[in-house]
This record gives C-alpha cells, structure tokens and sequence, in this order.
C-alpha cells in the first residue's frame, strides 16, 4: 500500500511537484526573508555603533555622565594596560581606543594669516597601525572623494563638504585649534592627506579624522583616551551578550565610588539607542510573525487545495471499501511527505540565499544620496540559528494543517452520494 | 478481519440480497421525498439482474442501500446475511472491500497509475501477498481481454478499454456481489455489447451476482431479470428463462 501511494504521489506531478515547489519557495521566502529583516535593522544599529557607540564602551564613570560634551578632562589613562587586559579577558571583541574632539579648523595663507576657519568635530582613531580595523570599520577607504587616506602622522581627514567650505584641498596645512586634556590651549598642524563624505549630514557637515597618536600628542592626552569601543569579532550586534560583558566587567574593574574608575556601557545603555534596539528586535519579530503567517495562509490553502482536487480520488477509494481514517491518514502522510522535503529544500535555499546577502551585501548607497538618516549603504542579512528552522512552521505545520482540513470532508462526506458524484 | 454483530444466522446462504419492506425518505427543505416505497425483493447467488426505471424511480438508491453506502428509513436490507442499516461505518467499508464490487458510468480509474496497479487497488486493501496479488489481477485482466494493457495508464485507453479495466477491478477479488450503475452510459453501441458480453461470461463463469441500475436498452437486452421501479416501487419483476 505505501509503495502504491509512493507511486501516485511521484507521479501525480500537481500532487507531489507542484506543493513541493510551493513549499520551497515560500519556506526558502520566509528564511530569506527573515535574516533580511534581521541584518537590515541590525546593519542599522551598526552603523551608529561604528561611528559612535561600539558595541560597548569603556569610558569613565565621570565622561559617561557627560558623554555629549566630550568631556576629554574626564578621560581614561593608562589606556595600554587597559587594552592589554580588555583584549585578554574580553577577546569576544576587537578594542579600539577613540578621541572625540572639539575645535577651530584653522587655514593659513601663504603669509601664514588666517584666510578661512571653521568648527570641526574631530575623532582620533588608531588609523595609521597596519593591524588596526578601524579605517575599514568607517568605511573611509569608499567614502574618500579626493586624495588619500592618512598614511604618515600629521596627515588629517576633512569631510568633502568641510574641505570645500573651507577652501581647502588635498596637499593644503591647515592648524586644529582646540584644548588640552587639561584645559590649555592646543594648536596642531596637519597635513590634509584627503576628504571623505560619508552621505551623513550630521558627520559631512565638519567631520575632521586623524590619527590617535597625533591627537594624544596635540590635546596633551598621552595614554589616554576619550573611550574604548569595542565590537564582537563576529561583525553583529548581540545584546544580550553585550550587556552581560558589560555586567562581567563592571563587576570586576569598576568602582561605584570613583569618578575615574573605567565602566563598561552596551551599545543599548547609551542615549536613545536602547529604545531603538528594543523596537528594532520588536519588528523584526512583528514583520517575520506577518510574513510566517502569510505564507503559512498561502500553504495552508495549497494544502486545502490539493486535498480538495482529490475529491474523485477519494471518492471511489471510500466506494471500493477503504474506511475513511485510513483515507485520512494517507493524506496527512503525505502532506508530511511533501511539507517535510519541501522545508527542508526550501531552508537550504533561504539559507544560500541569505548568506550570499550577509557575505556580499545589497548595495543602495544610490538611494541613500543626501539622507541625513545613519542609515547603512550596504544592507546585509543576518543569519541566526533560528533559520534553521523557522520555515518549517509554514512549510510543515501549514502544509499538514491544510490537508487536515480538507480531510475533514472525507468524515464528512456522505456515502450514499458516491454514485452520483463519481458519475461525473 | 471483523467480526460482524449483526449477522443473521437464519438467513445464512439463502439470498445474496434480501430486501424486506425497504423505505427511503429523504428531507426535501420542510417536507420528505419517498424514494423508496415498501420494497421486497430477493436475489439469489448468480442472477444477472437489473432494477429498470426513469429518473427518480428510485433505482440508485436501492443500489446505495445494497452496496452498503447507505442505509433504509424503515424495513431492511441484508446483504450476504449482514443487516445494512444496523453496520457500523468500519463494517461497510469492510463489507464493501470483501464482498462487494462497484462499476461507475466514468469508469473513475486512478489516472496516475497503471492498468495493473488499478485492478490490484482493491487486493491492497485485503492483504494479499504480492505473489497471489499478481496472479489475481492477470487473471482479471484476461477475464476482460485486456492482458496486453496492463502496463498503460488510463488516459492512453479508450472508453472500452477504461470500462473494461473498471471492471476487472470490480471483479479481482472475486466478490459475491456486483453493482453497476448505468455501466454503458458513455459508450457507443459496439462498446457497450462488448461490455456486457464480458459481465455476462463473468457472471457465468465465476457466478457472481450482477445488479444494474439502467434504463439503457442495450443493458435491459442483456438481462435475466429485470426489476421495473416506479415512483419507488416495485412495478414488475419479470424474470427472462431461456434467453
């Protein structure tokens, strides 16, 4: 009996290829999809984290309270002890040390008079060191317009609108006019190696980059850093993880009553970003839960549809003498059958599909042109160990729920009525 | 293998069909429609019978009630000594796997599967070995002359040689009980002699009772007994002797 059903359902193509397609495709649909959705709204959290927050941050307690005034008086000392212990107690993350900064973009003529200035928010990062990530975490070898990248000390970075409102190019000195870590005045010349535009307003608008070490040196700030950001070798946001770091190492290193003892924040303890990532995971969840139950609407109708188109079938199978739970037992079998190897094709595909995106990337930088909004140019998918899985809940559930609906008919149907129906 | 709580021992292997004062009602919006009224009849082992009538005359609900597809308002039916209205669902279908078989005017064969596979369906659901099974349905496919088919699939078939095939899958099992339901309706003359030459060699050779619903003349021509239903009723029974 299970090789004669075998051999209707192989040959029956609208019985077996046709739901099998279905089901592939809306299985590898709804994986697809899912890692999508959770790489966009994550790369969106990226993007601030790399430009901003990191996935945690190690400052102290006392600029943690004044993070927006970049308050340098505040900073961390001792930074390479720090890193030191960070990098071995810590290595789910790559530490990087960064200055943020205030001040005067100064551009001298060629009598060394002032013939144009401006307000720069600077940041120093460890872009000059071979083996650091930061320039490629930026992003700043694609977003370079003009020039090149600091590859000396004493080179410096200008955003391509800063450049031009200055007046300045490639090749140009121009002096930073800002304060020490101590409250002097501090005066640093550089050379501009280039300019970069990040298609960000708020960053374009008077964004200068350079070297931590000629930053350090300019503000007086020798071992020392602003913040250390860190982010998980893995390339992705993890909050759960992230805050339980941040818990481990304030357990140990921070000291509740010491304005200067270091403390460790997660990417969802600083600012707004912690509303943010709770709404992105409540999304993500809400668009994949519509999307999971479409597609289980459309398979569960696909198995409604198949029981139904077997309607002769089943009537002169009940005729010929086979009781109906048997009936209804095959069809389910089947409908396993089916929903199993088209879930299973169906997340291999999802699965290929959506790690093409994660390796390679959805370019929409032509859409992003003049957006003020942080969002991402490369939109990358994500996949999660619950991909794995996820596609069978339309792919086998639906499927087999659908055919057990349309067999309830098969209970339902009246006997004394095959003659006529199967006269047909 | 059931065991059947309803059997009548008094009647064992005295009538392959006994109807006794058989009435059907079905509901029709607030009032009843009498489609059987007061039935009696009998059918011994081996007749080749038919229930002759117009439309309405109430000739395929009496095959319904025989073939144990449905049950009487009132009276009784025994088929094989088994009261039908007093069978459970588990116990018709069993009675319709064992001991009944069925023809349909469409023929209704499996289209996915092969002549052979067809004609051995109703053995899968006995429990035959593969062996026996195979023998089985040769045998029936050389009793309607179609031994050379068995390897083609329905729709490479004529309306004939569907038919012929919609028969032997009737008659695999060798059950006590034939039923068809206007078998010739959509066959043409030559088809339809051919057709009920077969039934009637089978119902020869192998004894099995045959009972048409009809009023086709090429089928009421071939028959031994001819039972002519009106408005419910039984309005003759004439038996043919000699023919």
């Amino acid at each position: 009996m299970i090789k004669f059903l075998l051999k209707g359902l192989i040959r029956d193509k609208s019985r077996s290829r046709l739901p099998f397609l279905v089901v592939t495709i809306g299985v590898a649909l709804t994986v697809l999809v899912h890692a999508y959705i959770v790489g966009f709204m994550g790369d969106i959290i990226e993007i601030n984290a790399r430009f901003s927050t990191g996935h945690m941050k190690v400052m102290t307690r006392a600029y943690e309270q004044e993070m927006n005034q970049v308050p340098n008086d505040l900073a961390l000392t001792e930074t390479d002890s720090l890193l030191s212990l960070l990098s071995k107690q810590f290595p789910s993350a790559e530490w990087s040390p960064r200055i943020r900064f205030g001040g005067l973009i100064d551009v001298p003529d060629e009598n060394g008079e002032t013939r144009s200035q401006g307000p720069a928010m600077g940041l120093g990062i460890d872009l000059i060191n071979p083996g650091s990530a930061e320039a490629k975490r930026l992003n700043l070898e694609k977003s370079a317009v003009r020039g090149k990248l600091p590859s000396e000390y004493g080179e410096i970075l200008l955003s391509e609108n800063f450049s031009l409102k200055l007046g300045v190019n490639p090749g140009d000195k121009v002096t930073l006019i800002s304060s020490t870590m101590d409250g002097s005045m501090a005066f640093y010349n550089f050379i501009v190696s280039g300019t970069v535009a990040f298609g960000l307003e708020s960053l374009d608008r008077g964004m200068i980059i350079a070297d931590i070490s000629d930053i350090r040196t300019a503000l007086n700030m020798e071992d020392a850093a602003g913040e250390i950001t860190g982010f998980f070798k893995n390339g992705f946001y993890d909050n759960d993880e992230a805050i339980a770091e941040a818990d481990r190492f304030n357990a140990t290193f921070s000291d509740n009553s010491d304005d200067f003892s270091p403390l460790m924040v997660s990417l969802s303890s600083q600012g707004s970003l912690g509303t943010y990532v709770n709404m992105v995971e409540l999304w993500t969840l809400m668009i994949s839960s519509i999307f999971i139950f479409a597609m289980s609407l459309v398979l569960w109708n696909a198995g409604i549809l198949g029981g139904l188109r077997r309607y002769g079938e089943v009537g002169i199978r009940l005729a010929i003498g086979e009781e109906k739970g048997h009936v209804y037992r095959t069809m389910i079998y089947e409908s396993l059958m089916i929903g199993f190897a088209g879930s299973v094709a169906g997340t291999l595909f999802g699965l290929f599909f959506a790690y093409l995106i994660q390796k390679y990337g959805i370019n929409i930088s032509g859409m992003m042109q003049g957006s003020a909004i942080m969002l991402p140019t490369d939109i990358r998918a994500k996949i999660q160990p619950v991909d794995f899985y996820i596609g069978f809940i339309p792919g086998l559930f639906s499927t087999v729920i659908g055919t057990m609906l349309a067999g309830i008919g098969i209970y339902k149907r009246q006997t004394a009525k095959l003659f006529k129906e199967l006269e047909a | 293998m059931f065991v059947f709580n309803h059997y009548n021992k008094n009647m064992e292997n005295s009538h392959v069909i006994k109807v006794e004062k058989l009435v059907k009602r079905f509901p029709i919006g607030k009032g009843e429609f009498t489609a059987l009224n007061g039935i009696d009849l009998q059918f011994s082992r081996g007749e080749f019978a038919g229930l002759v009538g117009p439309s309405g005359s109430g000739k395929t609900t009496l095959l319904n009630i025989v073939g144990s597809l449905d049950t009487p308002t009132e009276g009784e039916a025994f088929v094989l000594d088994h009261a039908v209205s007093r069978l459970s669902a588990k116990e018709s279908a069993w009675l319709r796997r064992k001991e009944l078989g069925f023809i349909f005017q469409s023929y209704n064969l499996l289209a996915v599967h092969t002549v052979f596979e067809n004609v051995e369906f109703p053995l899968l659901l006995l429990d035959y070995t593969a062996a026996e099974r195979k023998k089985m349905v040769m045998d029936a496919l050389e009793w309607v002359g179609i031994t050379d088919k068995a390897k083609s699939k329905p729709p490479q078939l004529s309306g004939g040689e569907c038919q012929r095939v919609a028969i032997a899958r009737a008659m695999v099992k060798k059950p006590s009980l034939v039923l068809a339901d206007e078998p010739t309706a959509n066959l043409d003359a030559a088809n339809s002699h051919n057709i009920l030459k077969t039934m009637e060699n089978l119902n020869r050779d192998l004894k099995t009772t045959f009972l048409f619903a009809t009023h086709d003349d090429k089928v009421i021509s071939y028959l031994k007994r001819k039972i002519y239903l009106i408005d419910g009723k039984v309005d003759k029974d004439e038996k043919i002797i000699n023919q």
